[in-house]
């Protein structure tokens, strides 16, 4: 179902985690995705599966909901670790032989590395979603790219659409259900029958959702219109965003995990 | 003759085994009989829609069963269609499902879906839009350059043309202004009258379940709170009130009479029937009445 998409689900709360500068939330999320890939040994991929385990059960988010934001892309996964089972090639004898397929020891090393990264890297990127508002989330961006201002990029106004992008992505999931339940009501087959006959039968959703989606980006320009919206210059906020000294105790701890995984590697053979 | 509908201790939760898991049907069960006119009344969240969309198998129950004439729903699941021509559903606002390029085209969708004969829906379509008083020169215009009750009624008729044995509807007349109000909920009616269809009205005005239903459901936190005659169901207006729900204005003003302290009934719901009640007080009592 539509439903199950968690991409950019908040979930509110009030732990360290939630609470926590998005500035830095979002910096260190980047970093851990980078250290991901530096750490290529078993060593760092099981500290990057620690620390990021410590951080779920800080927010208190169930750990049921990892599995939850995977599934949409367990596809991916499987077919990534598959072709790396496959196309690795060591210098060792082959685990497994048959026919042109030939299993390396490297090759299940790597298919192992690839999916856990995959899983982590997506667990991870949810986690910062999760704990963070989209609003917060869009501010905290903004923020970042101030700089770039300078250099006449529209810093505030892509930061503005893409909140709005973020805000409609629910609705427009629930509007999409529902058109498709209207529909079907009347004897639409959505899911069933041909490619061909597939795609025909999503324009009795399409066009209402585009129709619906149009009605409603004019209802907000009027809306926004009315309280006398004027872009980004000149706009004050009600809640500053401010570094505390829990951000940066948390921002350190993180630093000396990041600076272990990337230790691992002067330690432990590098795979891949 | 087995029921239109029967509901077998069906309940439904919305994702289940999740931290946001929320039961919206708790073991629900009753029966509608073939050819009845009934209401379905509850406060917001109470599972109304939820419940309606049981009905085609657009919701798949978590546990329990419906039988939709004496057929169970879901015994073989690839066969769920079937139903869907049987039972037409009117979701709330369903202006906004609208898709094709011309009025005749949209209501067309429902019949051509269901492989009938080019004839056939010709006169399904002609059929179901004069009954939502639809006129012949509307057909060939775009449905989007309609008012918004005009879009309304080609909607129903889109599902009107569907002919089914089982009409269901979700607060049909939400949002339309009083006159719309009585043209749509009366078309139902009639179409109710002459077909003989089962007909579900959801709605939140007591007003119009006065006027239209036979019986009443009253849902409330996913259970059935009372399911009786329309009379019966009014006449225990304080356990309504405690539901949060209301019960019709002029029900209201009974109540108040008697509270005063008038010896007259108060399974009174709809103002035709009130007018008789007083001039029987007023009979019985030789004019003594203050009213």
């Amino acid at each position: 179902m539509l439903r199950d998409i968690t991409i950019g689900q908040h979930f509110p709360g009030n732990s360290l985690l939630h609470r926590m500068d998005p500035r830095v939330k979002l910096v260190l999320t980047v970093a851990y995705i980078v250290m991901l890939f530096v750490g290529s040994n078993p060593a760092g991929l099981a500290i990057s599966i620690v620390f990021l385990t410590a951080l779920y059960l800080t927010a208190k988010i169930p750990l049921k909901m990892v599995a939850r934001s995977v599934k949409p892309i367990l596809p991916i996964i499987l077919f990534t670790a598959v072709l790396n089972l496959f196309f690795m090639t060591g210098t060792s004898e082959p685990l497994l032989a048959w026919w042109i397929f030939k299993i390396y020891r490297e090759g299940v090393y790597y298919a192992i590395v690839m999916a856990v990264r995959i899983i982590c890297l997506i667990a991870g990127t949810s986690l910062l979603t999760y704990t963070t508002s989209p609003i917060v989330l869009t501010d905290a961006i903004e923020q970042l790219l101030k700089p770039l201002a300078r250099l006449h990029l529209p810093v505030h106004e892509l930061a503005m659409m893409m909140t709005i992008a973020l805000r409609f992505i629910p609705t427009l999931i629930e509007e999409t259900d529902k058109i498709m339940n209207a529909q079907k009501a009347r004897g639409a087959q959505l899911d069933s029958g041909k490619l061909s006959q597939r795609v025909r039968a999503l324009i009795p959703v399409l066009i209402p959702l585009f129709i619906s989606a149009f009605r409603r980006a004019d209802e907000l320009a009027m809306a926004m219109e009315c309280r006398c919206y004027h872009g980004g210059e000149g706009r004050t906020r009600l809640k500053q965003l401010r570094l505390h000294a829990s951000d940066i105790v948390l921002a350190a701890a993180a630093a000396l995990v990041f600076a272990a995984i990337g230790m691992s590697n002067l330690f432990f053979e590098r795979i891949g | 003759m087995p029921a239109a509908v029967r509901v077998e201790e069906l309940s439904y939760i919305y994702n289940q085994g999740m931290p946001d898991e929320t039961v919206a049907l708790d073991r629900v069960s009753f029966e509608i009989e073939e050819g009845a006119f009934v209401g379905v009344i509850g406060s917001t969240g109470c599972g109304k829609s939820t419940l309606i969309s049981h009905f085609n198998g657009i919701n798949r129950p978590t546990s329990g069963k419906v039988y939709i004439g004496g057929e169970d729903l879901w015994a073989d699941p690839s066969d769920i269609r079937r139903f869907r021509f049987q039972v037409g559903l009117v979701f709330q606002y369903p202006e906004y499902q609208l898709f094709e390029e011309t009025v005749y085209k949209d209501i067309a969708f429902g019949p051509g879906n269901m492989g009938l004969a080019r004839e056939e829906i010709d006169a399904r379509v002609r059929r179901a839009a004069a009954f939502c008083g639809i006129e012949e020169a509307w057909l060939a215009r775009s449905p989007f350059e309609l008012s918004g009750g005009q879009k309304r009624r080609v909607a129903i008729a889109g599902v009107l043309a569907m002919e089914p044995k089982l009409l269901v509807l979700d607060e049909p007349a939400a949002g339309l202004d009083p006159e719309g109000r009585d043209t749509i909920l009366g078309q139902i009616k009639e179409y109710h009258r002459q077909t003989g269809a089962t007909t579900v009205l959801v709605s939140h005005s007591m007003e119009d379940i006065a006027k239209y239903a036979d019986r009443v459901l009253v849902l409330s936190g996913g259970r059935v709170a009372m399911y009786d005659d329309t009379d019966k169901v009014f006449a225990r207006a304080p356990e309504l009130l405690e539901l949060g729900l209301s019960v019709p204005e002029v029900t209201k003003i009974f109540l108040r009479l008697r509270e005063m302290g008038l010896d007259i009934d108060t399974d009174v719901y709809t103002v035709k029937y009130a007018v008789k009640t007083i001039l029987a007080a007023r009979a019985g009592k030789g004019g003594g009445a203050p009213c």
